[in-house]
């Protein structure tokens, strides 16, 4: 093992002042989300913005501490966090605090903490660690299953806090297991069934079905006609409209009324402007009335009187979008999938397969987050309470996301020490 | 396996985000940039514009008398979805309603819109706002527009100031100047000067979030505009005088009109039965105003330029001067009169027979004025009795009899004077002549005229050929402000000394003739007397005169309906508001009790 000469010599400095924009940006966002008159002393502790900051010097001090320990410490450690974290999930389940609706918080005093945030990172760790394990095959059962588990134990948990948003979020590791090797025709099904799914709720599914047989013929004039092409054809066929169907009677009389609603005004069936509709709504419209330019740091009159609901926290895109406006929005896109790639391509330059997977791991959790929140305040996907990485309000989440993405950086600045 | 490792997976990734990045770039680009709407949708969430009400302009009488002012009345307004935890007892009571009366308001208040507010009470007095105003931070939900209402010192003078009420939706539809609940002038002359009283409106923007609360000006006011307040409107009328007027016509139908001759401007103008223009205005409005339209009487309208009265004999004098200009008369022509039995059109006077012209206007003699029209319409030189006629025709409109002045009262009325192709059409042509039409040698048969052609015609005489239009208002905004139309001069197309003969002869009806019994002492006054018959029942008494003889201050025509004769009525009424307007006082008491005291509408 060779001696390191300087625990800052190899870190990537692009990755980590990326990340300082971005707190940057998502702290000034929060204060001009919550920004009135009144009240805009920035470390004024009894707003959200007071107690952002104290949330970004801990994060900041957390990085500092992640970039002075030993590299190898959360490789080692990475199954007892998991276990740990999941401990924390059970804790939470028997005796967490109820705030809208989930019952995801462990209360410290005035602050409370979402231990869900958490296992997130635990089981990026978790899964890179057993992934990365030399005798890992994709191929075999027993290599799918467990990563499975591992994923499927915190999700479920999480999803019985209530937390949906959350939970859902863990299908982002899909990414990691298709760069270590699951068949890429597993994810496309699962394109094709989330598509066909989609549009069976849009459409009558006897419509979503009439086009699939459609297709089956014109696909049987393109294919070579013989026995075991027809019969994977019709195969296909009986399997899709039967899917059609099911999720067409699924939807009718298993999901819930306000369930049903969420997803009709998502995909625009149902205009309900007052009720689940009000938010995308208003956040549509704090966005779209902030132009090309925007109106002004703190001049949103959308967001700063609160005509968007969860402003700081889940709609904080909704205040970027109004005051710095496409301008603004592009920039902040940009950086989001400019740090994006850069985490792949740092990932790509490791020698040790748990960091790199460990980065594929942080790149679709941020990736995801950005995908539905933004997705979300614009339209595009349906309204799935998860904050924006490094800009929604919340200790927790920035916590969670600073220790993801430098417990990264410390394993890439380590990336020339053996394995 | 080509790629063991799955290492160029990694490219399928990045473009995977690459494509998402494009398609929220793409989508923000739309309702960012391509789709408006949501900017207005912005603006709908948080802007409220705020009309400022300027005051309407005030209305003076010719000595500076305030006629017309504004006062603050309150409107308190609600909206329905941001009453929560209110004492509606105490609200009744501080704006004197039962609960019954709440619970109806704001469900019609809820009916219009439960998010934007509406009126919940209208016009609460001063003293009502006064008590509500400390307690009304208790009402959530409810606020206050102040908005001014019309307040009249004097009860006088209502038809011609006229009235405001609430722009309906005929005048919302055409023209944008007005919302809902404005007021816009209805009659008089709130209506002929809507314009200049209103003033400009202003409009204030406020910011409001997302619960309706005011957040704060929008930039800075940038956008706001102040209210202008209305033109004051400085009127000719004597306040002093119109009281008078008022007075004496008081328990009679008609109408005064006094102008002053050497410009036109209307001294006194009303019509009776009148009524406190205070009672329309407020609350109490409505109710008032459904009184007064059923009345049988009519109070609402305004005679001085609605009513349209066979002139009578005063109409004896037009045919005078017209016989005069044309030659077929001079003040040497004699006529004889048999009285009773004179043919076509008996005479009731008894005078000397035959007489010359002074004498027959002094006596107003019937058959004499019939000789001077069939004089005029049978001159040679016209060629044909159509002829003639048109020439009569053109000098009387040059009086500016039978057609609108186009004066600044809204609503007045042309009377009538027939064009020779009505009597074509009514006996075809060169089927009529004079003895058809004899009728309108004494201003009978198809002629009426409004008392304020009447008065104008005294004002002609008493310039000797000319005359402007009669109007109320001298100035608008500021002294010396005038209205050009009201400064040109209208000269008729009967020479000055034919008018000096008539004066003259006027002069001898107050001195010795049909109205001598109430000639003044001191001012030299030149009058005609008229009696017309009329459908409705009693003669008319009417009389116009002016006075002084020479340079005249004042021009008046007096109607009481169905009073009987001229002579009776019409000529003391008038005499005693010219000694008002000229002297100040009135001496003659006894005849001024008589009047006052002479009540027609009970006798009825």
């Amino acid at each position: 093992m060779r001696e390191q000469k300087n625990t800052f010599a190899n870190i990537d400095w692009i990755l980590v002042l990326m990340y300082l924009v971005l707190v940057l940006m998502g702290m000034a966002n929060i204060y001009a989300a919550v920004y009135n008159e009144a009240h805009n002393n920035l470390f004024d502790i009894s707003q959200s913005y007071g107690k952002q900051l104290i949330w970004i010097a801990i994060s900041f001090v957390i990085a500092l501490f992640l970039l002075i320990i030993d590299a190898k410490f959360f490789s080692q450690f990475a199954y007892l966090i998991y276990i740990v974290c999941i401990f924390m999930l059970l804790v939470v389940l028997g005796m967490g605090h109820v705030i809208s609706g989930s019952r995801s918080w462990i209360k410290i005093g005035s602050f409370a903490l979402q231990p869900a945030e958490f296992a997130k990172f635990a089981t990026c760790l978790a899964l890179a660690k057993y992934l990365s394990s030399p005798d890992t095959n994709l191929k075999h059962f027993r290599d799918k299953a467990i990563p499975m588990i591992i994923l499927l134990i915190p999700m479920l948990m999480i999803f019985l806090q209530n937390d949906t948003g959350s939970a859902l979020v863990f299908f982002a590791f899909a990414l990691v297991m298709y760069r270590k090797g699951l068949s890429g025709k597993l994810l496309l099904i699962g394109v094709i069934v989330t598509i066909l799914f989609l549009t069976t709720l849009l459409f009558d599914a006897l419509i979503v079905a009439g086009v699939i047989a459609g297709i089956a013929l014109v696909l049987l004039f393109f294919i070579r006609r013989n026995r075991k092409n027809i019969l994977s054809l019709v195969g296909l066929l009986v399997l899709t409209v039967g899917f059609v169907f099911t999720v067409n009677y699924a939807f009718n009389n298993i999901l819930e009324l306000h369930q049903k609603t969420r997803i009709n005004v998502l995909l625009g069936k149902e205009i309900d402007l007052k009720g689940a509709g009000y938010n995308v709504n208003q956040s549509k419209i704090a966005i779209g009335s902030g132009g090309l330019i925007g109106k002004g740091y703190l001049n949103g009159t959308q967001t700063k009187y609160n005509f968007v609901p969860e402003q700081s926290t889940d709609f904080i895109f909704c205040t970027i979008g109004e005051e710095w406006g496409f301008a603004g929005s592009l920039a902040v896109i940009a950086l989001f999938i400019s740090l994006f790639i850069r985490l792949i391509i740092v990932a790509e330059r490791q020698r040790s397969e748990f960091s790199r997977l460990y980065g594929y791991g942080v790149a679709s959790i941020l990736f995801f987050h950005f995908l539905v929140n933004i997705g979300m305040t614009i339209g595009l996907a349906p309204v799935i309470g998860i904050p924006l990485p490094f800009f929604s309000y919340g200790g927790s989440s920035l916590l969670a996301f600073t220790l993801l993405l430098f417990v990264f950086i410390k394993q890439d600045s380590g990336r020339m020490q053996l394995v | 396996m080509k790629n063991p490792y799955f290492a160029n997976r990694q490219y399928i990734i990045i473009g995977t985000f690459l494509l998402v990045g494009l398609i929220f770039i793409l989508r923000l680009f739309y309702i960012q940039i391509i789709d408006k709407s949501y900017s207005l949708s912005a603006n709908n969430n948080v802007l409220r514009y705020v009309t400022q009400y300027p005051g309407r302009g005030l209305i003076y009488d010719r000595k500076g008398k305030l006629l017309v002012y504004n006062e603050a009345v309150y409107d308190l307004m609600v909206t329905p979805n941001q009453v929560k935890n209110i004492d509606t007892m105490e609200l009744c009571r501080l704006i004197g309603i039962d609960y019954d009366g709440f619970i109806e308001r704001i469900e019609k208040a809820r009916v219009y819109s439960p998010y934007k507010a509406s009126p919940f009470e209208k016009q609460i007095s001063k003293e009502a706002y006064g008590y509500l105003e400390e307690k009304l931070y208790r009402f959530q939900g409810f606020f206050v527009l102040p908005r001014t209402i019309r307040q009249y010192p004097y009860p006088i003078a209502a038809h011609t100031l006229g009235y405001i009420g609430e722009a309906t939706q005929g005048v919302l539809d055409k023209d944008s100047y007005y919302k809902p609940g404005d007021y816009i002038g209805i009659s008089g002359m709130e209506k002929s000067y809507e314009k200049e009283l209103r003033g400009q409106k202003g409009m204030k923007i406020r910011m409001v979030d997302v619960f309706n609360r005011e957040m704060g000006s929008f930039q800075n006011g940038k956008y706001d505009t102040t209210a202008v307040m209305g033109e004051n409107l400085y009127t000719s009328l004597d306040a002093d005088l119109q009281t008078y007027g008022e007075l004496l016509m008081k328990g009679k139908r008609g109408s005064i009109v006094a102008i002053d001759p050497s410009n036109g401007e209307i001294l006194a103008f009303l019509s009776s039965p009148t009524y406190d223009p205070n009672l329309l205005i407020g609350r109490v409005r409505g109710e008032n105003y459904t009184k007064l339209n059923e009345d049988p009487l009519n109070p609402l309208i305004n005679r001085a330029i609605m009513g349209q009265y066979p002139p009578g004999s005063t109409f004896k004098i037009v045919n005078d001067l017209i016989g005069l200009q044309e030659g077929t008369l001079t003040p040497e022509t004699y006529y004889s009169c048999q009285g009773p039995t004179t043919s076509p059109i008996k005479c009731t006077h008894h005078h000397v027979s035959p007489l010359d012209l002074k004498e027959a206007i002094k006596q107003s003699c019937n058959p004499y004025h019939w000789q001077v029209f069939r004089a005029i319409l049978q001159k040679r030189s016209s060629g044909s009795i159509k002829n003639a006629y048109d020439a009569w025709y053109r000098h009387v409109k040059s009086m500016g009899l039978g057609a609108k002045f186009g004066s600044d009262l809204p609503f007045e009325l042309s009377g009538n004077i027939p064009p020779s192709s009505r009597y074509d059409k009514m006996y075809g042509k060169g089927h009529w002549n004079a003895m058809t039409v004899r009728s309108l040698s004494i201003g009978q048969g198809e002629i009426l005229l409004t008392p304020i052609q009447l008065a104008n015609l005294a004002v002609i005489i008493a310039n000797r050929g000319f005359y402007y239009t009669p109007h109320l208002v001298r100035w608008v905004g500021k002294k010396g402000n005038f209205v050009p139309r009201f400064r040109e001069k209208h000269i008729t197309t009967i020479d000055r000394k034919n008018y000096e003969i008539i004066a003259e002869a006027m002069f001898q009806v107050v001195e010795h003739g049909t109205a001598a019994w109430y000639k003044l002492d001191s001012i030299p006054m030149c009058g005609k007397t008229g009696t017309a018959q009329n459908p409705h029942g009693r003669d008319h008494s009417l009389f116009i005169a002016f006075a002084p003889k020479d340079n005249p201050k004042i021009a008046i025509s007096v109607i009481v309906e169905n009073a009987g004769f001229g002579a009776t009525w019409a000529v003391p009424i008038a005499s005693l508001m010219i000694e008002k307007y000229l002297t100040g006082k009135v001496k003659r008491k006894d005849v001024e009790q008589r009047m006052i005291d002479f009540n027609l509408l009970s006798v009825k």
